[in-house]
């Protein structure tokens, strides 16, 4: 067990927090920086794929897990990212600016977004954004003249300012930036007025409002962050798909929207690493669903719903034994570790919460 | 004390439906005191909170608060701009940010005290540190305080409930407010709890001069800390003076007991026609 000496204050706003952090962390980072001498062609665009989904997760994450809004039409802010970045690309801007102006956009229709934010909640909101989702996906469709319609649009390869990036080595370090600098801005935001603004707002308006803090200005920012995340992932998954340099509607429907929330449930609302191991998981399953599918009886294996199936379950599953998501997992796999032999098994018993104020509701 | 009043409510009314919760209230609170509302319940006191903290409008009526600049209509502000005017308040059922340590629950207090900007904390710039770090020192204040050094880093949601109430006030007095609203400081406290509550009410009063409007049950607590009082009933204003005099008051005596006629008209009826007297009640029931 670890017990931190505290001195200074400045100790409790540092990021690392102890030495297995800074060590923990570099070495984490000194592994992404090698994959690409590390892993075969194959696992590195499978790794790529994580870092994107990452970026998305972080947005959601950043909205559902801490300002609580949930949003059912994610994939759209990835729709408006990818479709103006190509689009722009296409007409011959540079790739830096289309990446700004693809995350600009899809921040501006977030804010719209998180208008009926400002008055529904909880279902009703999920009702709201799910349909904005749809509306996104059939305008992608039938705005032909710009967005090629169904039969989709072509993607040109990054280029920044002449040099342009070819190889899924030069695509992987460009989502390693990208990742890593949203992870960073996350990090510092919630450490910071603004962030725990959000966090208030999620656990009580009433009181976050009498704190002094702008409902209507921090959910509809948090909505803007997250629309821009996802825009900049929408952007990234576009010219990920660097073998079909190709995208059309049917990718930012609401299987991706749900694909992005499970992502999310899965990870553990509420915290940064679980974007990050719900993006693992999700790009994790379909390989070992495949892996699997051999073992399995011929009418089990090779029924077509089968990944929808795994992934439902998986997702009860969550919900009803580890509704804190794989990091709360992880946290309590590392509290049993550190305190061994010491772990009381009633240490993580979920206490029932006193009752909260509905008179003002 | 000074006899500046801070905060002067007039004529206040709010319809809910076909309900008058408060119907025609006055009161002005003057700086320095501890003014409280005492009433049964339903009496309107919560909806008169409420209203000072703006999340209900008024029918009727104004509500004058002397700001950092003067006298300032209350009713025209809205309720996020509350706060930075120096009103902070609790609520009946605490209201914490439950998915949180009892720090950051403090910290989310300084908020109105912020001076960095989203860009500013995005990249969590030397200023935003600094001011951090300011907000941390302001918060560690309070927990010394009021004693929370113990549960600085524990989650809300593990805290037993006298705490949260404490960890409710700590927060309101993190905004450093002028005007502290206690929505019932001492329910669901057990007697030791309710001595330190008042014990921290009257240091609120006279070591940081904050003035403080309450409302709660307990009366003793009530006389012990409150140098006015004002009894309501029914949205109704009972009447207003020192905890002794509001005690005494057969007005406020009849709205918690009931008024004699009230106790007659339910007495039994011996032989179906005559109205027994007291007295005689009395030797019946022997």
């Amino acid at each position: 067990m670890r017990f931190i000496f505290k001195t200074d204050y400045a100790q409790d706003i540092q990021l690392a927090k102890h030495s297995g952090h800074v060590f923990w962390y570099s070495a984490l980072m000194l592994l992404l920086l090698a994959a690409p001498w590390l892993f075969a062609e194959y696992w590195l665009a499978q790794l790529t794929l994580v870092l994107i989904y990452s970026i998305a997760g972080l947005g959601l994450m950043l909205l559902a897990g801490f300002t609580g809004l949930f949003s059912m039409g994610h994939a759209a802010f990835l729709g408006v990212g990818a479709y103006t970045h190509t689009v722009l690309t296409n007409m011959g801007v540079p790739f830096p600016i289309a990446i700004a102006c693809a995350a600009g956009l899809s921040a501006a229709v977030g804010m719209v977004v998180g208008l009926p934010a400002l008055r529904v909640k909880g279902i009703y909101l999920g009702i709201a954004t799910l349909s904005f989702g749809f509306i996104v996906e059939e305008v992608l469709a039938r705005w032909e003249s710009v967005t090629g319609g169904n039969a989709g649009i072509h993607v040109k390869k990054p280029d920044i300012f002449g040099w342009v990036l070819d190889s899924g080595e030069q695509f992987y370090f460009l989502c390693l930036v990208i990742t890593v600098a949203a992870t960073l801005g996350i990090l510092n935001l919630l450490r910071s007025p603004t962030g725990r603004a959000f966090v208030a707002i999620r656990d009580s308006e009433i009181s976050a409002q009498s704190m002094g803090i702008h409902l209507a200005y921090y959910k509809t920012l948090s909505f803007a962050i997250s629309a821009a995340l996802a825009g900049v992932a929408g952007v990234a998954g576009a010219l990920y798909a660097h073998n079909l340099q190709f995208i059309s509607p049917d990718q930012f429907n609401i299987l991706q929207s749900i694909d992005l929330l499970l992502m999310i449930v899965i990870g553990g609302v509420g915290s940064v690493h679980g974007a990050f191991l719900g993006a693992i998981f999700l790009i994790s399953m379909p390989q070992a669903i495949s892996m699997i599918k051999d073992y399995l009886p011929a009418t089990i294996g090779q029924a077509p719903g089968l990944q929808g199936l795994v992934y439902g379950l998986v997702l009860i599953a969550f919900v009803l034994f580890e509704p804190m998501g794989l990091y709360g997992r992880w946290l309590k796999i590392r509290t049993y570790l550190q305190m061994f032999p010491f772990y009381r098994k009633g240490m993580f018993k979920r206490q029932k919460s006193f009752q909260k104020s509905d008179r003002l509701k | 004390m000074t006899n500046a009043t801070l905060l002067s409510a007039k004529n206040l009314s709010v319809r809910f439906g076909g309900v008058l919760a408060v119907n025609n209230v006055s009161f002005d609170v003057k700086q320095g005191e501890v003014f409280t509302l005492i009433g049964p319940n339903g009496a309107g006191k919560t909806t008169v909170f409420n209203l000072i903290s703006r999340i209900y409008t008024p029918a009727t009526g104004e509500m004058a608060y002397l700001g950092p600049k003067g006298m300032l209509n209350l009713t025209e502000q809205p309720p996020q701009n509350v706060a930075s005017l120096g009103i902070a308040r609790t609520f009946q059922n605490i209201e914490l940010f439950e998915h949180a340590s009892v720090l950051h629950n403090l910290l989310i207090g300084r908020h109105t005290h912020r001076t960095t900007h989203l860009w500013q904390d995005l990249f969590f710039t030397a200023k935003v540190r600094e001011t951090e770090l300011k907000a941390r020192e302001k918060a560690e204040e309070v927990i010394e305080f009021l004693n929370l050094q113990h549960y600085r880093d524990s989650f809300v949601a593990g805290l037993p409930y006298g705490v949260r109430k404490v960890v409710e006030m700590a927060r309101a007095l993190c905004t450093e407010p002028k005007l502290l609203l206690l929505d019932e400081p001492s329910s669901g406290l057990n007697v030791e709890e309710t001595d330190d509550m008042a014990f921290w009410i009257q240091d609120i009063k006279h070591e940081l001069g904050i003035t403080v409007l309450m409302v709660e049950h307990d009366m003793t607590l009530v006389s012990k800390v409150s140098d006015r009082v004002l009894a309501m009933n029914q949205g109704e204003m009972l009447a207003m003076g020192t905890p002794r005099e509001i005690q005494t008051d057969p007005g406020v005596i009849e709205a918690y007991l009931g008024s004699i006629d009230d106790v007659s008209s339910l007495r039994r009826k011996v032989n179906g026609d005559t109205d027994l007297e007291p007295s005689n009640a009395r030797g019946a029931q022997a």
